[in-house]
């Protein structure tokens, strides 16, 4: 009964501040009611015992996607002003609004038309995970049933950088990304960039290695790891690092070539792409985790400090 | 024995949310910045360490009563630390007229 009136109050909640996003008229506050609800949508993930999905909706979601949107709100503070002041003739309002309800109708109709019971493959994944020997079925499907999706997901994070790293000028290209940050050395900021990376790399490792048996993964722990870097960044103890550093690229690109190396391999050996030899599936699903840490890492961060600003062409 | 544990749980995690509620009383109603804030941590911190007491008796090993202590710390850190970043922030902008 108690339960069912706080998922109530979750739910409702949840809608008021979708629709309360979506109308803000400061982008600022609209960041920060989507980061609020990337944090009750974990919740709600871990109300339907999605606990990974819940970690990553929070670390990610939430944390990351809004860090990355405070970015951009930052840089459009100048034009943010020009750009309300503007007016949008009302055909392309109306416009805009029939693409928005029509998209969410056949979004309500595609969700309405889904088969009972709702198609699963979770039967076939329940005797088949001893094969892989991981013990967390997230992980499971993530790097063996469905390794191509796991593949393509890290090429696509490797381009979206590419994509950021364009939009450098000429002079800017290989040097270093963002601002330099400068703290007060003896300030807060600086202390805890001092005392919370520690931990932080400890936690972030606690995760990557949970992840094969329990909810966390390389994802989540990327996230965190991220994060210290950052935080020692903005804190002006360390700068960003030169974007034509070849050890830097090659941790970027670490990740999918040895995935692909990987599915090579199972080409030969197992007769499919991504395929596992009989016996090798657990050793080989480590390597791809433990080589897509730092791609993660890099990427994810990289992707916050932005496109190469200054100091380019050595 | 363990009915007077769960008692204390529930004495201990109902009081962590009185605060709770206080602190959020106090950051919807306080008239300014640094008030709002003095409300949410204080009142954040105590709540937390209460919820987490009282969560302490009902875990079913050591390393999760130590998951829950470490918790409890970094939510101290961070927030202490976030309030003084957003205060300095605030008094900077009230420096520049």
């Amino acid at each position: 009964m108690i339960t069912t009136i706080a998922v109530g109050v979750l739910v409702l909640l949840l809608l008021w501040l979708a629709l309360w996003t979506v109308l803000a008229r400061d982008a600022f506050l609209a960041v920060a009611g989507f980061v609020i609800y990337g944090l009750l949508l974990a919740l709600v993930w871990v109300r339907l015992a999605g606990i990974d999905v819940a970690l990553t909706e929070a670390a990610i979601g939430g944390g990351l996607t809004g860090a990355l949107l405070l970015g951009a709100v930052g840089r459009l503070r100048r034009t943010e002003a020009e750009t309300a002041a503007e007016d949008v003739g009302t055909a392309t309002r109306a416009l805009a609004a029939v693409l928005a309800l029509g998209v969410t109708a056949a979004l309500v109709l595609a969700v309405l038309m889904l088969p009972e019971p709702v198609p699963t493959l979770a039967p076939l994944v329940v005797p088949n995970m001893p094969a892989t020997g991981v013990g967390n079925p997230i992980t499971g499907v993530l790097l063996a049933f469905r390794a191509l999706d796991t593949l393509l997901e890290a090429i696509v994070l490797v381009i979206a950088l590419i994509g950021v790293w364009s939009f450098a000028g000429d002079r800017a290209w290989g040097g270093r990304p963002g601002p330099r940050y400068q703290a007060e050395p003896d300030g807060i900021l600086a202390y805890l960039a001092r005392v919370l990376p520690p931990l932080g790399i400890v936690i972030g490792i606690y995760l990557f290695w949970a992840g094969a048996d329990h909810p966390g993964g390389k994802f989540q722990a990327a996230t965190i790891l991220a994060a210290m870097w950052m935080l020692v960044q903005m804190a002006g103890l360390d700068d960003a690092p030169r974007t034509d550093h070849r050890g830097l690229r090659a941790g970027i690109v670490v990740g999918p070539l040895a995935f692909i190396a990987v599915g090579a391999l199972g080409l030969w050996k197992a007769g499919s792409f991504l395929g596992y030899p009989e016996g090798w599936a657990k050793p080989l699903i480590l390597v791809i985790e433990i080589a897509l840490l730092p791609t993660l890492v890099l990427v994810l961060a990289l992707l916050m400090n932005g496109p190469p600003s200054r100091g380019g062409a050595r | 024995m363990s009915y007077l544990l769960d008692l204390f749980s529930i004495a201990a995690i109902v009081a962590g949310a009185v605060f709770y509620l206080a602190g959020t009383v106090g950051l919807l109603r306080f008239p300014d910045a640094y008030n709002r804030l003095h409300a949410l941590t204080k009142a954040d911190n105590l709540g937390l360490v209460l919820v987490v007491i009282g969560l302490l008796p009902q875990v079913d090993g050591v390393l999760t009563g130590l998951k829950l202590l470490l918790v409890w710390l970094l939510v101290m850190l961070s927030s202490a630390a976030v309030a003084q970043l957003i205060a300095r922030s605030v008094r900077r902008r009230e420096k520049r007229p």
